[in-house]
């Protein structure tokens, strides 16, 4: 079944266009990789997808409902959760108020749930923060940083999670720790998308890629038919360290 | 973390003797004290409703003069034909509806740009209102019906009450931890499902209602007022001072701020006529380099080395 469907998405800044006429959908329970060069509009697709950016034209659905044109916190209500290329925490919060606040006003608390505070060190615990209780989000190191943004994403308890570069700046022992987490999530039921550039961990986790370049989708497919199109070689993986990692 | 508490049994003790020690102050002391107390009263409301919205989502209004000054002028035009808990009903609301529409002006403003649009705003009111006594009604000023200052005095503490207990209510409640994260990051507050456009706007226009409130009820102490001194841009800078002199932290820190600078700035204005702004201005300067975090955050610090 399609959760997530895009048709002839378009969006222009100015006169250029970030993405032309894509076209891609999401399976339920699927874990999708996005990848493609720097300024090839994948956190574009992302930002389109969770309310921060409307189409120029096209539409986009979820659960065969159109969300584009709809406001952030409405399209985490209807169960899309993201996180940021950047990290974007509540610096000053303690580590389980950043999470407490996904539970108490994401999607979950439209049916009806029990307890936000014991959801929100449930999900704390998942991640493996659960020792950091009265520490702040800001003295957190970059990973855990980048866990508690995930961990936040999924208080909102989401059934589709997009994720943008959970993986930059970590080390290697590090993004094996992330891809064991991300399949977790996955394990849940949670349907995935995520921009990525650490290919081991793309072609690790991902049951399907697209491939985005100057704004249009050139590839799609299971990971082993993407390192083969010549066309994806030549815009984005080349010869060199991508390919062999 | 966080949930509407129980105050405890001592807090509730104190609080009841101190309402009960001002509401019975005008029986031993003499009438210029209430007067000056009144004042205090009116500046802990502004600076209490200030901080409401602003201390938690960093967004720093500078237009608290206009929001007391549509209270003020609503009570002149009100006072003649309405009773007074109407009149000042009104303001209130008349200011709430001017917060909203100024919150949906501001919505794509943030940081300084915030702050200078407020400002701007609140120059053009009172210009605009000035410039609608010169040209239109041909009378620059209004008379406003004297109300016995006893009845000025319990009114305020009634607003003072209220709006202390909104601000306790929003700040111990689920709402409050939604404008703090806005506070501290706008695009993940959306990200997670809150409403930040509806909380900007509507606690904006709530804090908005305070200031109104006690713009209706002290106009009818002043008698005469006119656009220069009902919306007197001084006015909107000095709850701010007053927030940040207590500290923002917690409610008892703009109050604490508002009562000792009023306090203050009534003993220089008897003693040191001439010099009072600017022993005034010093006082402030020393408090900003020494305390950062104001009253509250010297408090906290003290209270931590003593434990």
């Amino acid at each position: 079944m399609r959760i997530l469907e895009g048709e002839k998405v378009t969006i222009h800044f100015g006169g250029l266009a970030a993405l032309q006429n894509v076209d891609f959908h999401l399976n339920q329970g699927e874990v999708v990789g996005l990848i493609g060069p720097n300024g090839a509009g994948k956190t574009t697709l992302l930002n389109l997808i969770s309310g921060f950016l409307a189409p120029t034209s096209g539409v986009i659905k979820f659960r065969g409902e159109k969300i584009s044109g709809l406001k952030r916190h409405q399209i985490c209500r209807r169960g899309i959760a993201r996180t940021f290329q950047s990290v974007k925490l509540f610096s000053n919060m303690t580590v389980p108020m950043n999470v407490l606040l996904g539970s108490l006003f994401g999607k979950a608390r439209d049916i009806g749930r029990l307890d936000p505070e014991q959801e929100a060190m449930e999900v704390l615990k998942f991640v493996g923060l659960s020792e950091k209780k009265d520490i702040l989000a800001k003295d957190l190191t970059l990973t855990d940083q980048k866990r508690l943004e995930l961990a936040r994403a999924l208080a909102t308890m989401p059934e589709l999670l997009l994720l943008d570069e959970v993986m930059a700046g970590l080390n290697p022992a590090e993004v094996i720790v992330a891809i064991r987490l991300i399949k977790e999530i996955s394990g849940k039921g949670i349907t995935i998308l995520m921009v990525e550039h650490v290919m081991r961990a793309i072609m690790s986790i991902s049951d399907r890629i697209i491939v985005l370049h100057h704004g249009e989708k050139i590839a799609e497919g299971a990971p082993q038919e993407i390192i083969r199109d010549k066309k994806v070689i030549e815009s984005y993986l080349g010869t060199d360290v991508y390919a062999k990692s | 973390m966080r949930s509407v508490r129980a105050v405890s049994l001592q807090w509730v003790l104190f609080i009841c003797l101190i309402v009960i020690l001002i509401g019975t102050m005008p029986l031993f002391v003499k009438p210029y004290t209430i007067v000056s107390i009144t004042s205090i009263l009116m500046y802990i409301t502004l600076a209490v409703s200030w901080s409401m919205f602003c201390a938690p989502t960093g967004y720093i209004s500078l237009a608290t003069a206009t929001f007391f000054g549509v209270g003020i002028y609503s009570s002149a035009v009100l006072a003649p034909v309405l009773p007074l808990p109407m009149v000042v009903v009104f303001g209130g609301l008349l200011s709430f509806l001017l917060g909203l529409l100024v919150g949906v002006i501001s919505l794509r403003l943030a940081g300084f740009y915030f702050a200078i649009f407020t400002f701007g705003l609140s120059e053009l009111v009172r210009n605009s209102v000035l410039w609608w006594e010169h040209n239109i009604t041909i009378t620059v000023g209004r008379y406003i019906p004297l109300v016995n200052s006893l009845i000025v005095y319990y009114s305020m503490i009634g607003i003072v009450l209220m709006t202390i207990l909104v601000s306790y209510i929003i700040k111990h409640s689920k709402v409050g931890l939604a404008l703090e994260s806005i506070g501290e990051c706008e695009d993940a507050a959306a990200s997670i499902g809150i409403n930040v456009t509806a909380l900007r706007i509507t606690f904006f226009a709530i804090s908005c209602f305070f200031m109104g409130m006690a713009g209706a009820i002290m106009a009818t102490k002043w008698t005469y007022i006119d656009p220069n001194s009902a919306f007197n841009p001084v006015l909107s800078f000095t709850p701010v001072l007053m927030s940040l002199f207590g500290g923002v932290g917690q409610i008892y820190g703009p109050l604490l701020g508002a009562s000792i600078l009023t306090f203050i700035s009534e003993i220089l204005l008897s003693k040191f006529p001439y010099h009072y702004a600017l022993i005034y201005g010093i006082i402030f300067i020393v408090v900003i380099i020494f305390l950062p975090e104001g009253l509250v955050g010297w408090v906290k610090r003290w209270r931590k080395g003593h434990r």
